[in-house]
């Protein structure tokens, strides 16, 4: 079985009426994988003795119906610790390692009833934006298994959009929730900084790394952000703000009736692709049919959001690693004969190119004599972009635009000019940037592949950005169109 | 020609707080390695550090203690180097917003006194420990996550001498705050040292250079002082100072190069994204402010106007916290201050010497200490019983309850002691003449002999008083 005819609340609807067990829904969902992965390559470690385990655990106690999270099987990103399951982060530094404590988010949906079905693929501790950076295989597209997945959280959209899963955990940096969404038509929301602990995240740029879920629909997104929001004790970053019932607003009243939308002429400018153009300016006009307002506004400096974050995000990025040096875990090369040895060859050996690409590029940014240049001017481009977004959020509900200017891209297009696939990020950059929540939904079709739209809120406001969305969703069908089994679309 | 000397102090001072700065692993030293450590301490993946609160108050108290600028809105930042004792390959530290800057400390030397100014005090975390045997290395990380602050004074101190009395000076302050217990032989205190020369009349700081190996204050002060030679020697005989970081011996006393600096260190410092920024409110600073212990300078100047003790005394009563308190508490319980002061830079040091431990670790109380004293005043005891008496209070011991036990108690009662002193003058005729004869000596001898017939219960001063009263019959 897949899961394109259920979501949360049907799901379970049926485990509460007994029409499917835990241990059926657990068994179900490791066969499809067993079909299905062999060629698209979205997990890198299953979880399946321990899920169906906990499977017969809950069968016994029974299905708590007022939780609509118990017994459904999920995929968690592996930048993720798992408490006794294997986490990489896609990389051949942490190739063997088992961590020996759970992340938050983690522990909270483990005590929710999830089971976790296992570790998705990703680029190499998620830089990258087409999963090609996993120093482990490829993962597809779910919709034409020729095309990248989008990254680095591809392995957790393809998982979603083949209905091997029902929902996963991404994490999104620069993009990496959303532009894999919009890459494989699903629904994938990168919160405020702030709105969930990053303990247990393995760490790329602290100030911009945000967890989020990716569903096939709004309301199931919503159900997920309620259940993982709020404050950490074990995360100083995160807002003590209280987490609304984002789903309890998603029905049949819903509306945005009176709403106002900005949408920034940057958004639609040089290098974004036609139809992608042309799907944004149709759901812009499927808004106004709904009773909002649609205005171009601008934010002049997103244009240099993407110099702006390949400092600041690899200057954390290049301190953040240093604490793989071979000597408490990881890779460790054996063709060592000093300290010296043991850091240089460990790290030669256990990262891949993109990330010593982003180790120097952040080495080099913070060094003495570069500071002021690099990293200072970038936080001060930071500001700018902040102050942006601000000016347009003041008098707008959110901004719409496209995730991404292309859709999904072919394997191997790509990997070999870091600066076009840098160039992928444009769109998604600044929302990290300026710590803002967005989201992917589906907004149309490009030649066969799915088209990404992006909602931009106010900082901790997810609740207009869920409304928004649900309501365009239930407006359209793209969110019912289905890949078909094998991307052979 | 004549040269102006320029010493630079750093120094670290270990916080005595429960748990470390980022993590909540205690801070406990003596326990097997790595015993005191959690997923934070090993720089795991995914972990985060937050702030424990204590720390950055013990930071303000700092600042307090040395009358240093707080500073309202401050943060963290990352000292990127790898090494095996630093799991993250980065320390969290304070580089360009430290908690505190613009402190000062009053100094003496030879009857002059000086104030010099301390530049910034930042709050950090401390690393763990690398050991070798054989092949092997070998990390602890233990220390990993103590907290430190670091004291930067200004190039305000002119020789080694003001040296150790800066030190000594910023021991006894942070001590009174009760902050650490500032113990070089115990690394809680550590010092980096850096001086530099300059002929007379030279606006531009000489090159400097750093001392290692300082572990303690005399060494500093030595240290400094063979540097300072060394440095002159150099440039009399038209030579030039490197920039070098050099050990001291502790056996020669002299400093030995140990590495020439070319440039500087890149750490790479910046802000610890992981981290939010510290804004510390004027309400918070007053609240720690109030509930400062007194510090050393002004209890001295108590001691002396309120209470009558010299100079020295309160100057030695006040050496610590704790005798301080111990002494200020003793008072209190109605000792005389005088005596109390005597004790306790007298027998109560001894024992504590012999000891080689803290007042807080021994069974001494105030309350017993006064007791013993009140006893003496009194005339209940003589000082020579006294000794008895403080070793059993040194033990724990009731002094009172004591004294009665070993029927301890003095024989002051004259109609008591006047059968017993003719007893003895009709038993020694021989020191009745001498007596007569001016030989003082005799009266000595007598007081012996009636000493040894009470079992030296006898009251000296009421002896005294009687025997001679009856020899001059």
């Amino acid at each position: 079985m897949n899961y394109f005819e259920k979501d949360l609340t049907t799901l379970h609807d049926d485990l509460v009426a007994k029409r499917i067990t835990v241990t059926d829904l657990v068994k179900a969902t490791f066969d499809n994988i067993a079909t299905t992965d062999p060629d698209l390559k979205a997990f890198l470690a299953l979880n399946k003795d321990a899920a169906l385990k906990k499977a017969a655990e809950m069968d016994e106690k029974g299905i708590d119906a007022d939780n609509v999270l118990a017994g459904i099987p999920m995929a968690i990103k592996d930048n993720i610790v798992t408490n006794g399951l294997t986490t990489t982060a896609a990389s051949k530094m942490l190739e063997n390692f088992v961590p020996i404590y759970d992340a938050t988010v983690v522990k909270t949906l483990n005590s929710k009833g999830i089971i976790n079905v296992g570790k998705t693929n990703m680029d190499e501790f998620a830089m990258g934006g087409s999963t090609e950076n996993s120093a482990f295989h490829d993962t597809k597209n779910a919709w034409d298994y020729t095309r990248v997945p989008g990254g680095s959280s591809g392995g957790s959209a393809a998982a979603v959009a083949s209905g091997e899963v029902i929902a996963a955990l991404g994490s999104d940096t620069g993009g990496s929730i959303r532009q894999p969404a919009s890459f494989n038509g699903i629904v994938g929301m990168k919160p405020t900084y702030g709105r969930i602990s990053r303990w247990g995240l393995i760490a790329f740029a602290s100030s911009l790394d945000e967890i989020g879920p990716m569903t096939r629909t709004v309301k199931d997104n919503a159900i997920l952000l309620s259940a993982i929001a709020g404050h950490d004790d074990h995360d100083l970053t995160t807002s003590t703000k209280e987490v609304p019932d984002f789903a309890a607003d998603l029905n049949a009243q819903t509306s945005v009736k009176g709403m106002k939308i900005g949408l920034p002429k940057e958004f639609l400018g040089e290098g974004v692709d036609q139809d992608v153009k042309d799907a944004i300016l149709a759901a812009a006009d499927k808004y106004r049919e709904l009773g909002a307002t649609v205005d171009e506004v601008s934010l002049p400096h997103n244009k240099y959001g993407v110099a702006a974050y390949y400092i600041i995000a690899s200057s954390e990025a290049s301190s953040n690693l240093q604490r793989f040096d071979g000597i408490r875990y990881g890779h460790r090369s054996k063709d060592v004969k000093n300290l010296e040895d043991v850091y240089v060859n460990s790290r030669t050996e256990g990262f891949g190119d993109e990330v010593k690409r982003r180790i120097m590029l952040g080495t080099f940014s913070l060094s003495a004599g570069f500071y002021d240049a690099y990293f200072k001017k970038a936080a001060q481009v930071r500001t700018l972009i902040i102050n942006d977004f601000q000016a347009v959020l003041k008098d707008h509900d959110f901004i719409m635009g496209p995730v991404a200017p292309t859709p999904a891209f072919k394997i191997g297009e790509e990997i070999s000019d870091p600066m076009t696939m840098y160039m992928n990020d444009i769109l998604t950059i600044p929302v990290n940037l300026a710590g803002l929540p967005g989201m992917s939904i589906p907004a149309g079709f490009a030649k066969g592949m799915p088209v990404g739209m992006q909602l931009i809120g106010r900082p901790f406001d997810e609740a207009t950005l869920y409304k928004a969305g649900y309501v365009f969703e239930q407006a359209t069908d793209f969110h019912k169109q289905t890949p078909k089994q094998g991307g052979n679309n | 020609m004549n040269f102006k000397t320029t010493i630079g102090l750093e120094v670290h001072v270990e916080l005595k707080t429960n748990s470390k700065i980022f993590s909540p692993s205690p801070v406990e030293f003596g326990d097997d390695p790595n015993a005191n450590t959690n997923v934070i301490d090993w720089g795991y993946p995914g972990v985060l550090p937050t702030t424990n609160k204590g720390v950055v108050k013990s930071g303000i108290m700092a600042a307090l203690a040395l009358h240093a600028q707080v500073e309202p809105h401050t943060h963290f930042d990352r000292k990127n180097y790898f090494y095996p004792d630093n799991p993250k390959a980065y320390q969290i530290t304070q580089a360009d917003k430290p908690i505190a800057h613009d402190g000062w400390i009053e100094i003496e030397v030879d009857g002059e006194k000086k104030r010099v100014g301390i530049a910034e005090m930042h709050i950090e975390e401390d690393a763990g420990k690398n050991t070798h045997e054989r092949d092997y290395s070998y990390v602890d990380l233990n220390r990993q996550g103590t907290p430190l602050i670091e004291i930067v004074s200004k190039p305000e101190i002119a020789s080694p001498d003001e040296a150790y009395a800066y030190l000594e000076a910023l021991r006894q302050r942070i001590q009174f705050t009760g902050i650490s217990d500032v113990k070089m032989e115990e690394g809680s205190m550590r010092v980096d040292v850096n001086i530099s020369i300059r002929p007379e009349g030279q606006k531009e700081y000489g090159t400097k250079t750093e001392l290692k190996n300082l572990n303690s204050f005399n060494y500093v002060r030595k240290g400094l002082a063979f540097e300072e030679q060394r440095q002159q020697r150099v440039l009399m005989s038209g030579g030039q100072i490197q920039q070098e970081t050099r050990r001291f011996d502790e056996n020669t006393g002299q400093t030995i190069l140990m590495r020439v600096k070319e440039g500087s260190d890149d750490y790479r410092y910046f802000p610890e994204p992981d981290l939010p920024a510290l804004n510390i409110s004027d309400e918070w600073i007053n609240e720690i402010g109030s509930e400062m212990p007194e510090m050393p300078g002004s209890r001295r100047q108590r001691y002396v106007n309120e209470l009558g003790l010299t100079d020295y005394d309160a100057m030695v009563v006040t050496q610590t916290k704790e005798m301080a308190d111990f002494f200020d508490e003793t008072v209190k319980l109605g000792a005389d201050p005088k005596s109390a002061a005597n004790y306790l830079q007298g027998d109560v040091n001894a024992f504590l010497n012999e000891q080689h431990a803290d007042l807080q670790d021994t069974q001494l109380t105030p309350a017993n200490l006064a007791g013993m004293i009140n006893l003496i005043t009194d005339g209940t005891i003589s000082s020579k019983m006294a000794k008895k008496v403080f070793k059993a209070i040194t033990q724990g011991k009731e002094p009172k309850a004591f004294v009665e036990e070993k029927g301890l108690v003095q024989l002051s009662d004259p109609a008591k002691l006047q059968p017993i002193i003719d007893s003895v003058l009709a038993d020694n005729q021989q020191s009745i003449d001498d007596f007569n004869n001016g030989k003082d000596r005799a009266v000595g001898y007598l007081v012996g002999q009636i000493m040894k017939q009470t079992h030296g219960k006898a009251n000296p001063q009421v002896v005294n008083k009687l025997l001679i009263a009856s020899l001059k019959k």
